[in-house]
């Protein structure tokens, strides 16, 4: 069905987060991308901004709803994904690759494991 | 209570459209795509299964007169075959619900069918039938809004649309608002070139039990509740229950700025607070607005002036599929209603400034 690829983590309010070297990716899912439909604007913390786990750190809004999100983990940001402001259909098209979000500097590795796995996401979008 | 469900529920899910609840009704919302979906009615055609929309009969010695005390607009201006947008209101002239009137041919005596939207038609019904019975007047009204299945083909490509399912009823000779019985695929419909797109395009009620028959004969991308949404909003026509509302957002038809569907030479409940409303003038008034930040407005957010104090409600909002910029309606204050009149939407509390642009938004 939705693609969820094997090398991240990901929430329950269907953020992903990458897990491995200085600064981590984060995104939303192909699942929630779908749920959404053509996204058409998106808000952003900006650089230097620093998130707690599970704080709302933007909102995403397709045309017919609004979403807040959620961060994965604890970190200061590093890099923003400016191409989402003018092309939000960027999360519709490539949720995983061009529709990243953000990249953070994780404070706290042990955050990790408190996310659910590739196996414990997908059994939550059946 | 279970949601009501239009009679091909089935023929949409399968075709992979999502759902959505919409005036107690379970109606397809996207099929893939809402802006896909948008852009075939701007630029071919587009065919919405509108079946949640109500369809009353009313029929009889008196339902001229029935007809006339109930809405607002001039019923005895229609021929048979024509139609009118009009108004229902209740004593102090506020909005109830908009509705389009159809004169059908006669049967001995004139016959209209009237379209109160999606989940009126019990109130309807009721408001209808205890007037008659108050004024004793002779007409039938009957409740057909499970009789009759609803497709709207919208888009500049929907005449060579209906035209290929109906190739014998001329149905390109009907001017704007006007409608005819046309045989479509075999079955005989109410065919009416009226719509809620901006763009030409006609609606076809056809017998509950052969919509399956009808909507395979349409060759048109089938839409969705979510365009249809977009659509309108792009024209700045009202939807039922969110740019009026009794209950919610108690407006009449001159702050709605649908002025031109009421006739006071005409009697009608509702018509004595109109016309004092006529007289004195109205305070507020319903305005499209074009955001020139970052944003999207939505129902319910505050509208603000320049310095940031609130005057107003935005009661409809959308990011425009056809311009890629954020568009809404509301109401403000009279003083705040011409065009490019700076005025802000507060989104989450954030002020994004925008200007007040008279709909339609496209040309």
């Amino acid at each position: 069905m939705f693609e969820i690829p094997d090398d991240r983590k990901y929430l329950e309010s269907h953020e992903w987060t990458t897990t491995e070297g200085d600064a981590v990716k984060i995104g939303i899912s192909d699942f929630a991308q779908d749920e959404l439909g053509d996204v058409v604007f998106v808000e952003l913390p900006a650089e230097g901004d620093e998130l707690a786990a599970g704080e709302e750190f933007g909102v995403v809004e397709s045309i017919k709803a609004v979403s807040d999100l959620y961060a994965p983990v604890s970190g200061t940001v590093t890099a923003v994904n400016e191409e989402l402001f003018d092309a939000p259909e960027l999360l519709n098209d490539d949720p995983y690759g061009d529709g990243w979000m953000l990249e953070l500097e994780p404070a706290d590795e042990s955050e990790f494991d408190d996310l659910l796995s590739p196996e414990e996401y997908r059994e939550q979008t059946e | 209570m279970g949601l009501r469900k239009p009679p091909l529920y089935g023929v949409h899910a399968d075709a992979g459209a999502t759902f959505t609840e919409f005036g107690g009704w379970d109606m397809p919302v996207e099929y893939d795509s809402i802006k896909a979906e948008h852009a075939a009615v701007r630029e071919s055609v587009g065919i919405f299964d509108v079946s949640h929309m109500s369809e009353l009969e009313v029929s009889g010695p008196d339902a001229t007169a029935l007809m006339q005390r109930l809405t607002t607009n001039d019923v005895t201006a229609l021929e048979p075959g024509d139609s009118q947008y009009s108004a229902i209101v209740n004593d102090e002239g506020v909005i109830i619900d908009d509705t389009v009137v159809y004169r059908l041919p006669d049967r001995d005596e004139r016959v209209y069918l009237f379209i109160p939207n999606a989940g009126h038609d019990e109130e309807m019904y009721d408001r209808w039938t205890s007037f008659r019975d108050d004024w004793d007047l002779d007409a039938t009204v009957e409740d057909v809004t499970e009789e009759w299945a609803m497709f709207a083909v919208q888009g500049p490509d929907a005449l060579d649309s209906v035209t290929d399912a109906a190739p014998d009823a001329a149905l390109g000779d009907l001017s704007k608002f006007q409608a005819t019985f046309a045989d479509v695929a075999g079955v005989e419909c109410w065919v009416a070139r009226t719509g809620y797109t901006g763009e030409d395009g006609f609606e076809v009620l056809c017998p509950w039990d052969d919509a399956e028959t009808v909507w395979s004969a349409l060759d048109a991308t089938p839409c969705g509740l979510g365009s249809r949404d977009t659509l309108r909003l792009e024209m700045g026509y009202l939807l039922s229950g969110q740019d009026f509302d009794p209950e919610t957002e108690p407006r009449t038809p001159y702050e709605a700025g649908i002025g031109f569907v009421v006739k006071l030479d005409t009697e009608f409940v509702g018509r004595d607070a109109l016309e004092r409303q006529r007289e004195a003038g109205i305070d507020e008034t319903f305005v499209g607005f074009a955001l020139l930040d970052r944003g999207v407005p939505r129902h319910g957010y505050d509208i603000a002036d320049a310095d940031g104090e609130v005057i107003g409600v935005v009661t409809s909002g959308t990011m425009s599929p056809t311009l890629s910029e954020p568009i809404g309606l509301g109401y403000v204050p009279v003083e705040y209603a011409d065009d490019e009149t700076e005025i802000s939407i507060l989104v989450r509390g954030r002020e994004k400034r925008a200007v007040i642009v008279t709909p339609p938004f496209i040309n």
